[in-house]
């Protein structure tokens, strides 16, 4: 008896929405077990991984302030995955939107103005926008493979990183550690609760959300994404260039990360530092999946993310767990989730002999 | 709704305010990785257990803590939840621990490798080129190929000071050696770093030196069968011919020291920057492969760097163009030390920049 995987007639309406709930019952069923092997009543463990972190308001704000960057980039690649481009690189061109948004801070050190943040916010995206452009190009002109070099150049952008910090983009002042100035008060986002991190990036991130939603529901060229993605035949068929839609999805994505860079680093940073992002680009290709691709669900999935970094934290300062539980409990969270997906679309069905 | 929530912080906040610390005192500690790299956060851990052992205080730590955003949160989150000293442990947690420092005036700081303190903000470090010192003598008197390689993590003045101060002295024992430096850009990736100690091994580097903080290129040492030394801890168990000894980062006297002073109401911010002095840094075990004589210079030079008769980095010094820096008799100052950026004669290649 060899169980197989046979798709659903349609998926059931109800379990659409169900499904991230169970998948969270699971999770907390299946971490009993993590939790007693660890000594720990479960009971504190999940108040720590779950309300603890939320329990103030100033840990909603870092909630937020968590989340912005992974839906800012999650709803941008949610919208190439549609199209089947597959840009894994979000992390280097969120790398370069930083070095860009963050020399523009640099370059008005000490200077006043209005125009500077809106100046390092499109700087983050041109920078962004343009190692995307690459991926871009090696795909549309030589056919290479989006997935490699968009990953290929997640490297480069550290090692540029590395070169600039250690270089021209070093404090003068700083006994030759690899950090920038702090950035003068003019270009660091405004707060929008003051004695928190809260900072517009999270309005910017909504604003996101509704744009990609109506991109993707209500414009052509949100149609002819989910086309091309779907059927790229037919696609073609009805005169819908792939080399456009391949185009418009990196430089979308591209741009959103290094808009994403330029938030995180005039935003919670506050100058340029060697590492900016504790992996952002990457985590956001889960969120965009676990949002099943749809901006709303990627704005639901982020927070759920952030939420388990927050409370991984919690976890430790307040039940002396180590680190790696956190790993465990996100693997289960996330399995679980993914688990139920396949689950609603597909049903086991078991067969004598498989079938190859 | 918002307005009880603010008074919650409010009274939370008025109770650390009266800053009573006694036996109830709490203390934190954020680590930039893993308590188990055997390292760096290996070592600031053991200090942890010292604190926790000779006063009976409660202690939280939080591991592998990025440095980017995510610190100051963490920091934050440890002051705000009642602990009455913090110490940071990761040069990247600088500006997070000052900024949260502003927000929480009665709660104390520690912040180990930076250069920016306050009114409740200390900062403190190793003075670990003087174990670099003897390391240089033993390698420069134990090398057949006159060639050391060294794994290199980045291009900053701890590290640079570590090559310098080992090439000072391992050429004041045997003038034709030099340095091969391979950086690796992290300071824990057990793979990366063991690359990097086989491609100097290939290079004809016989004695592997690190500043970085995992025991892989021991392991890689002891595998090919040339000499190599531990890092921050003593890393015997991983490479038991290889390893000929180790710098070990001693936190625990100065933690207890901070912590016992935060408790008595003594503790004022102040920088540190201790090393065989005061035990902070401290050597391993000689291996009994190390000649007799080597191991009786290592043991003077040790006691005159204790007693100031010896400096690690006393003139002349030349920098690799051969151009004379520290003139004979002179010792360079702390604050020049502190930002160091350039080679000494000896030394293979140029600092990435």
């Amino acid at each position: 008896m060899l169980p197989k995987l046979v798709m659903r007639q349609a998926p059931s309406k109800a379990m659409v929405y169900l499904s991230p709930v169970l998948a969270l019952v699971l999770t907390l069923v299946a971490s009993i077990v993590l939790f007693l092997i660890m000594g720990v009543s479960p009971a504190a463990a999940w108040h720590a991984f779950f309300l603890e972190p939320i329990s103030t308001i100033y840990g909603l704000t870092e909630l937020v302030v968590k989340a912005t960057p992974l839906v800012l980039i999650g709803v941008a690649l949610a919208l190439g995955f549609r199209a089947g481009v597959w840009n894994i690189g979000a992390e280097g061109q969120l790398i370069l939107g930083g070095i860009f948004g963050g020399t523009t801070a640099l370059f008005f050190y000490e200077k006043t103005g209005f125009h500077i943040i809106p100046l390092i916010l499109i700087m983050g995206i041109i920078g962004g926008m343009l190692w995307a452009a690459i991926v871009a190009f090696l795909k549309t002109r030589f056919n290479a493979n989006e997935i490699l070099t968009s990953l290929m150049l997640s490297y480069v952008a550290d090692l540029l990183m590395n070169l600039l910090i250690h270089g021209p983009l070093k404090d003068p002042d700083g006994f030759n550690f690899p950090e920038s100035r702090l950035f003068s008060d003019s270009a660091l986002l405004p707060i929008l609760y003051e004695g928190t991190r809260l900072h517009i990036g999270a309005i910017i991130a909504l604003l996101v959300v509704g744009i990609g939603w109506i991109l993707l529901s209500r414009t052509l060229l949100g149609y002819q994404i989910k086309v091309i993605g779907d059927a790229p035949a037919a696609g073609e068929h009805a005169g819908f260039s792939p080399t456009k839609i391949i185009w418009i999805t990196l430089l979308i994505s591209g741009g959103a990360a290094g808009l994403a860079g330029a938030i995180e680093v005039s935003g919670p940073i506050g100058q340029i530092v060697p590492v900016i992002s504790p992996g952002y680009g990457f985590a956001a290709i889960i969120v965009a999946y676990v949002g099943r691709l749809h901006p709303v669900g990627v704005l639901f999935s982020a927070l759920i993310l952030a939420l388990s970094y927050l409370g991984g934290e919690t976890a430790q300062i307040k039940l002396n767990l180590p680190l790696a539980v956190t790993g465990v409990f996100q693997g289960l969270l996330l399995f679980f989730l993914l688990a139920s997906d396949v689950l609603i679309h597909y049903r086991l069905k078991f067969t004598q002999q498989a079938t190859l | 709704m918002i307005k009880k929530t603010l008074s919650i912080i409010a009274f939370a906040a008025s109770l650390t305010a009266t800053g009573i610390a006694s036996a109830e005192t709490k203390v934190g500690f954020v680590y930039v990785g893993p308590i188990g790299d055997h390292g760096w956060s290996y070592q600031h851990n053991q200090g942890r257990l010292a604190v926790e052992k000779e006063l009976g205080v409660k202690t939280t730590y939080v591991e592998s803590v990025k440095e980017g955003a995510d610190a100051e949160r963490v920091i934050r989150k440890l002051a705000a939840d009642g602990n009455d000293i913090i110490f940071t442990t990761s040069f990247g947690y600088m500006n997070p621990t000052n900024k949260v420092a502003k927000k929480f005036p009665n709660v104390k700081f520690e912040h180990a490798t930076g250069y920016k303190r306050g009114k409740n903000v200390s900062t403190y470090s190793g003075r670990f080129y003087e174990g670099r010192t003897l390391l240089g003598t033993i390698a420069g008197k134990m090398t057949k190929t006159n060639t050391i390689g060294y794994v290199a993590s980045f291009p900053i003045p701890e590290v640079i000071r570590g090559i310098n101060a080992t090439i000072i002295a391992a050429r004041k024992v045997n003038p034709d050696v030099k340095i091969k430096v391979v950086w690796v850009s992290t300071w824990f990736d057990p793979g990366k770093e063991g690359d990097a100690a086989k491609a100097l091994i290939d290079q004809g580097a016989d004695i592997i030196m690190q500043h970085t903080d995992s025991p892989a290129p021991l392991q890689v040492a002891e595998k090919r069968g040339v000499w190599a030394f531990g890092q921050a801890s003593d890393m015997k168990a991983f490479a038991p011919k290889a390893h000929l000894t180790a710098i070990i980062d001693d936190w625990a006297p100065y933690y207890v020291e901070r912590v016992k002073a935060a408790m008595d109401g003594t503790w004022e911010s102040k920088d540190t920057w201790d090393g065989f002095k005061t035990g902070m840094v401290v050597m391993a075990p000689l291996s009994e492969d190390i000649p007799e004589d080597v191991r009786k210079m290592v043991k003077e030079q040790e006691k005159m760097i204790i007693d100031g008769t010896l400096h690690s980095f006393q003139g002349p010094i030349k920098n690799q163009k051969g151009e004379i820096v520290v003139k004979e008799g002179e010792t360079m100052s702390d604050k020049d030390l502190a930002g160091m950026n350039w080679y000494v004669e000896g030394v293979d290649g140029t600092i990435p920049k």
